[in-house]
């Protein structure tokens, strides 16, 4: 049973931390100078009476005080995703009708990036830990810290100065081609095309990192007093890699992989930007320069619970790999 | 570091009583003790190959930063300067080419080094007196304290920053101290992690215990023992952390949350890029600030792993 009470454990602490962020959100979006109707006609350059503010005020609910008549009615309309209505970016369309649209093409392109950079990263790690010094450590070390230390977005421009500019074999940017030309396969095939270097440059940005993680990990098992008992029984070097050098380093690399999520999530904001993709994170760059709240809240709110879904599924994995926390 | 010595941990080591000279006093012995271990920590440093590697490049762009202050402002106004040849390659004349005003980019890149490293290295001291203060308190405080502030610690650690930041940067304006409050709000959680895990096992020491019981008050134990011993691992953290808020930076500025009347490397690449570079093909305007950011990044990394391994001595070498 203890497997059951781990999870629940991590559920609570889940629902906690995501009170926090709604409660986080709130406050923020609340301590901005001025009040936000004057603000929003101002920008929007209309006209409006003292007595035609006061209405848009009201109807809003911004003539309640703020705890705890507005916060419930957050709390309330976020809960069923009723977000408001973009102001700028899209005036008047419904917020969560455009992250619908949105949404998806940011996760197909996050998760496969993402899970290719773990695996191929986590691989070449163990590899590298284990032949330590040797050839192909010392080559990927040195990458792996070139790519680490590179911001996601120069990669992705040094990616399209080569492949888009002097090679011209990818598109420049987008999700495919406008005006949309293709249909079934052939518009599949389009869309691969589009995604394939903001792909690429996610992958390599976050693979360096993960490779330095499992490397020093495994390094660290490595130096374990079970490890020289398993080779002194005369275990064979694969098992031991195997069935305790790894399995133990994995621990907590996935710890800090889970921690790595917030930072990915940044990442792809700028790679979108960068590719013109059109994604969550292209989305929050353009409510950012059109000032447009409704939209930006609803960008970290978002944000925000993916990396807590994210961090669920890496301590799901952590219960996996280790039975212990199954039982604390 | 292959050494025994190596494997030794400075702050566990026992000390002792260095040589003095004249009256012994307890001030001479302390500096002296001092003296030995940052000789002692040098001599250990000085065979990491890749913490010397990152050195120099740190003091190459701390000369560049530095000679920025005096360098001739006027090379960087399109309204004063005589304009060179605009968007010119790479030359003898301009090792790095021109911008779209027809400035020098090497000019560009030298000014920009000195905003970047000034905003990296105060976001990180903020980042880091929060995160040693959070973390000192509730590894030494524990109880419900220390519960509420790590369950607030373990929120900003799984906070998408980026998003937050766009929202703060938003919300407060586009300025260089919104962007230093904005990296050193974000990034101290790992910090505090890490500090509280070092307090939890120095408090347990018996010269704390001894230190108590001679009626050594809070602030006295925290600063007399405590903080000398997490030290050394704030220190080593420190260094990583101007890597990342040096990344952080250029990804704001690249947002365009900088302020665009000031030169960073980040903002050198947000206008080159706006200005549509990559399809003019003045890759020169891209790449020498993105290479300035990689150096310095790697730089501080590089010697922040000497650090670590120094500091936490296990076998591994990185």
């Amino acid at each position: 049973m203890g497997s059951q009470r781990f999870l629940v454990n991590r559920l609570i602490r889940l629902v906690f931390t995501l009170w926090f962020v709604l409660t986080l959100s709130f406050f923020l979006f609340r301590v901005m100078p001025g009040d936000p109707v004057t603000k929003f006609l101002r920008q929007a350059g209309a006209k409006y009476t003292p007595e035609q503010i006061e209405a848009l005020k009201h109807q809003f609910g911004l003539d309640q005080p703020i705890f705890p008549e507005q916060y419930v009615k957050y709390m309330k309309d976020t809960a069923t995703l009723n977000l408001g209505y973009s102001t700028f970016v899209y005036p008047g369309e419904s917020v969560s009708s455009i992250f619908w649209e949105r949404m998806g093409k940011s996760v197909i392109l996050i998760t496969t990036s993402t899970v290719a950079s773990i695996i191929i990263g986590v691989l070449m790690g163990i590899y590298g830990g284990w032949r330590r010094g040797g050839k192909v450590d010392t080559a990927s070390m040195g990458s792996s810290l070139v790519l680490y230390a590179m911001p996601e977005f120069v990669l992705g421009i040094i990616f399209l100065l080569i492949f888009t500019q002097w090679l011209g074999w990818f598109p420049a940017s987008g999700y495919e081609s406008i005006p949309q030309v293709h249909t079934g396969f052939n518009r599949l095939v389009d869309i691969m095309g589009h995604m394939f270097l903001p792909w690429l440059t996610l992958t390599l940005a976050y693979m360096g990192e993960f490779y330095l993680l499992m490397r020093s990990s495994l390094l660290d098992v490595l130096g374990e007093d079970y490890i020289t008992l398993a080779r002194a029984k005369g275990v064979r070097e694969k098992y031991v890699l195997r069935r305790h050098a790894v399995r133990n380093a994995l621990l907590p690399t996935v710890t800090l992989i889970a921690l790595s999520f917030g930072f990915i999530l940044g990442g792809v904001i700028t790679v979108e930007l960068v590719f013109s993709y059109p994604g969550v994170g292209l989305l929050s760059y353009q409510a950012l320069q059109a000032q447009d709240f409704p939209v930006l809240q609803a960008t970290f709110l978002f944000s925000a619970i993916g990396v807590l879904l994210a961090n669920l599924i890496a301590d799901l994995c952590y219960g996996y790999l280790d039975p212990r926390v199954r039982t604390t | 570091m292959k050494t025994e010595e190596g494997r030794t941990t400075a702050v566990d080591e026992p000390v002792l009583p260095p040589p003095v000279r004249g009256k012994i006093s307890p001030r001479k012995l302390r500096r002296a003790r001092q003296r030995k271990a940052i000789a002692r920590f040098w001599a250990q440093f000085r065979t990491s190959k890749m913490g010397m590697a990152g050195l120099i490049i740190l003091i190459f762009f701390s000369v560049m930063a530095i000679s920025s202050i005096f360098a001739d402002k006027g090379r960087l106004d399109p309204t004063i300067t005589t304009n060179g040849p605009i968007l010119a390659p790479p030359s003898l004349q301009y090792p790095l080419g021109t911008d779209d005003y027809g400035i020098s980019v090497l000019s560009l890149v030298v000014e920009g080094s000195r905003i970047s490293l000034f905003i990296g290295l105060v976001a990180t001291v903020i980042s880091m007196l929060l995160g040693s203060g959070i973390g000192i308190w509730s590894g030494y405080k524990a109880g419900i304290q220390d519960t509420s502030l790590m369950f607030v610690t373990d929120a900003f650690l799984v906070l998408p920053w980026l998003a937050l930041a766009i929202v703060l940067a938003a919300i407060f304006g586009q300025n260089v101290w919104v962007i230093i409050a904005i990296i050193g709000f974000t990034s101290w959680a790992g910090t505090a992690r890490l500090v509280r895990a070092q307090v939890l096992s120095v408090k347990e020491r018996t010269y704390i215990e001894r230190s108590r019981a001679l009626g050594a008050s809070d602030w006295h134990v925290v600063s007399r023992h405590v903080l000398p011993n997490v030290m050394p691992v704030i220190f080593a953290n420190t260094i990583l952390t101007i890597a990342i808020a040096i990344l952080s930076e250029s990804a704001l500025s690249f947002l365009g949350l900088g302020n665009p009347l000031q030169v960073t490397w980040g903002t050198i690449i947000e206008k080159a890029f706006r200005a549509g570079a990559l399809t003019l093909g003045a890759w020169w305007w891209l790449l020498a600030p993105s290479a300035c950011i990689v150096l310095v990044v790697l730089a501080f990394t590089m010697v922040g792993f000497a650090f670590d391994d120094i500091v936490n001595p296990r076998i591994r070498e990185r």
